[in-house]
């Protein structure tokens, strides 16, 4: 029976780009995934865009194709991404314009696109599904809306010939799911297998976090070699069975448990995981240690896909500032909260107009509140203390509210840090599958 | 004893909702997991963190939990003021959730 191997390249956009390299060089891999698009990238993305119509992709784009593209030309790896972000177009050029530096000829790069539907949003007036409330009522804080294409766009590109597929925003699954159906001939509709190839992305999709990374636990769940962790492969047969393995002389392991606490990972009911090519079933998924670092997946079974797509809507909500600082030794705690105490008697005297407010000591319950016991007191605690404003001009004077505890605070207080920042928010909204027209050109290099 | 005696987690997000997941490190103590950590202690457990319903998922085909948690991210991963927005570390504080022993 016919099987591939498929590799991670990245999880996120800033992942590590040494273990793209390993996967390429000694993974016996016919395809390389780089999953590079968190939910508000794409929105950051096009605003890039919006001032220099040649940006708006990842920014590690460069630092990517230069590494793995000698090792993908001479072992015919075919690459796929979602690093064109709001600008696949100008990715393909740049990774021409990389290719023709590197010697690299005879390159077929394609570009997948459609996935704005910023107009027909905003004509057809479509309701946000957290606010249940149209798109107008959002003015002109609306920034971007990208819809969740699936892997039709994607297996059309790789049966023109594409080496290189450079996409916007497509479901993350769906970026390895396309390679299996464009091998396999699998049908449009045939969700068992399309379930079972998008449990093969799901499982591939964060990189190193199947592998070991983010799974440590000293003394209950150890790993070694998490300084050099290699990223996963799947490797997958025709009727769409497959296994989760690894380089062999990378760091990491991949074991059942491994891959135990990345299928529920961003996942709510399990029995129904939607993505725009099939709902999928990891309800009875199995995972058994077939060799060391291999792993076989069993039990995923699918479903029609669901009647709509899913778009992410960006938008500005606001600002958010931000100050920090350190007290330490005996009485830290008790010089933090009369510093916090200061800084929140300071923001009323200022008139700060903020809508929400925290008042943090970092080392004691900024993260779990008080939802652990309490500890023995530290003898160091970080106040922080954040806001949401309507301007830049106010979230910058919560900081400064801050800094001016060291000559205005508790005795001792060290290391402030300030910052202001706009925020750009998610939304979503559903669209009919109509209303998304995936296109696929190709760029030649 | 502490949950993470027997049991693995790891969190999720999308939007305002978390997802943890609860896995026991061996099968034989899925059932003392189903019957000791419910929905309802979890919301409890994560009073004035979780501000929404939770839901319950059983795996048992690999021995595990999934909890999935409204209102939980301070309004959203890309919004929060919180210093961990994505709640990533919702998981270890799960993990210090007490149970019983298991009998013998």
């Amino acid at each position: 029976m016919k099987t591939i191997r498929i590799g991670t390249g990245a999880g996120y956009s800033g992942d590590r780009i040494e273990p793209a390299v390993e996967v390429a060089e000694k993974g016996n891999i016919d395809y390389l995934v780089f999953e590079c698009l968190a939910e508000r990238t794409i929105a950051i993305a096009q605003k890039a865009k919006l001032n220099n119509p040649e940006a708006g992709y990842d920014a590690l784009l460069t630092a990517r194709m230069r590494a793995v593209l000698p090792a993908c030309k001479q072992k015919g790896i075919k690459l796929i991404t979602n690093m064109g972000a709001a600008n696949p177009l100008a990715a393909a050029r740049k990774t021409a314009e990389i290719a023709a530096e590197l010697g690299i000829s005879g390159l077929k790069i394609a570009c997948v696109e459609g996935d704005d539907v910023l107009k027909v949003l905003t004509d057809k007036d479509i309701n946000i599904t957290e606010t249940g409330a149209p798109v107008s009522t959002m003015g002109d804080t609306l920034l971007s809306a990208n819809a969740y294409l699936g892997a039709a766009p994607l297996v059309e590109a790789l049966e023109k010939g594409a080496d290189v597929v450079i996409t916007g925003r497509v479901a993350d699954p769906a970026l390895f799911l396309a390679p299996q159906i464009f091998e396999f001939g699998w049908s449009f509709d045939d969700w068992d297998r399309l379930a079972k190839g998008t449990a093969v992305g799901h499982l591939l999709e964060c990189a190193g976090q199947i592998t070991g990374g983010y799974y440590a636990e000293p003394g209950f769940k150890d790993v070694a070699g998490l300084a050099r962790l290699g990223f996963p492969i799947a490797e997958v047969s025709e009727d769409g069975e497959f296994v989760i393995t690894k380089v062999a002389e990378a760091g990491g392991m991949v074991t059942p448990d491994t891959c135990k606490e990345q299928i529920l990972y961003e996942v709510h009911d399990p029995s129904s995981y939607l993505t725009p090519d099939v709902t999928a079933d990891f309800s009875q998924i199995t995972f058994t240690q077939e060799g060391t670092d291999r792993v076989r997946v069993g039990g995923v079974k699918g479903r029609e896909r669901p009647a709509t797509l899913k778009a992410s809507v960006g938008y500005v909500d606001g600002y958010i500032g931000e100050g920090e600082m350190s007290y330490a030794g005996p009485g830290a705690l008790a010089r933090g909260r009369l510093a916090l105490d200061i800084v929140k008697e300071r923001l009323d005297i200022i008139g700060l107009e903020a809508s929400e407010l925290k008042f943090d000591l970092i080392g004691y319950n900024a993260i779990h509140a008080d939802v652990l016991a309490p500890q023995p007191e530290p003898t160091e605690v970080r106040i922080r203390v954040a806001g949401r404003t309507a301007s830049m001009a106010e979230a910058v004077r919560i900081g400064n509210e801050v800094e001016t505890l060291y000559t205005n605070g508790p005795a001792s207080g060290g290391g402030a840090a300030k910052s202001a920042k706009q925020v750009v928010a998610m939304l979503s909204a559903l669209l009919p599958r109509e209303d998304v027209i995936p296109t696929v050109q190709f760029i030649e290099a | 004893m502490k949950l993470y005696e027997c049991a693995h987690s790891r969190t999720g997000d999308k939007g305002d909702i978390s997802n943890i997941s609860v896995i026991a490190y061996d099968q034989k103590d899925y059932e003392h997991l189903v019957q000791h950590v419910t929905a309802e202690k979890v919301r409890a457990h994560f009073k004035g963190i979780v501000h929404g319903d939770v839901v319950r998922y059983e795996i048992p085909s690999i021995g595990a939990l999934n909890f999935v948690m409204q209102q939980a991210l301070g309004g959203g991963v890309t919004k929060s003021l919180a210093l961990d927005p994505h709640g990533k570390c919702l998981a270890s504080a799960l993990m210090a959730m007490d149970i019983p022993e298991k009998s013998a």
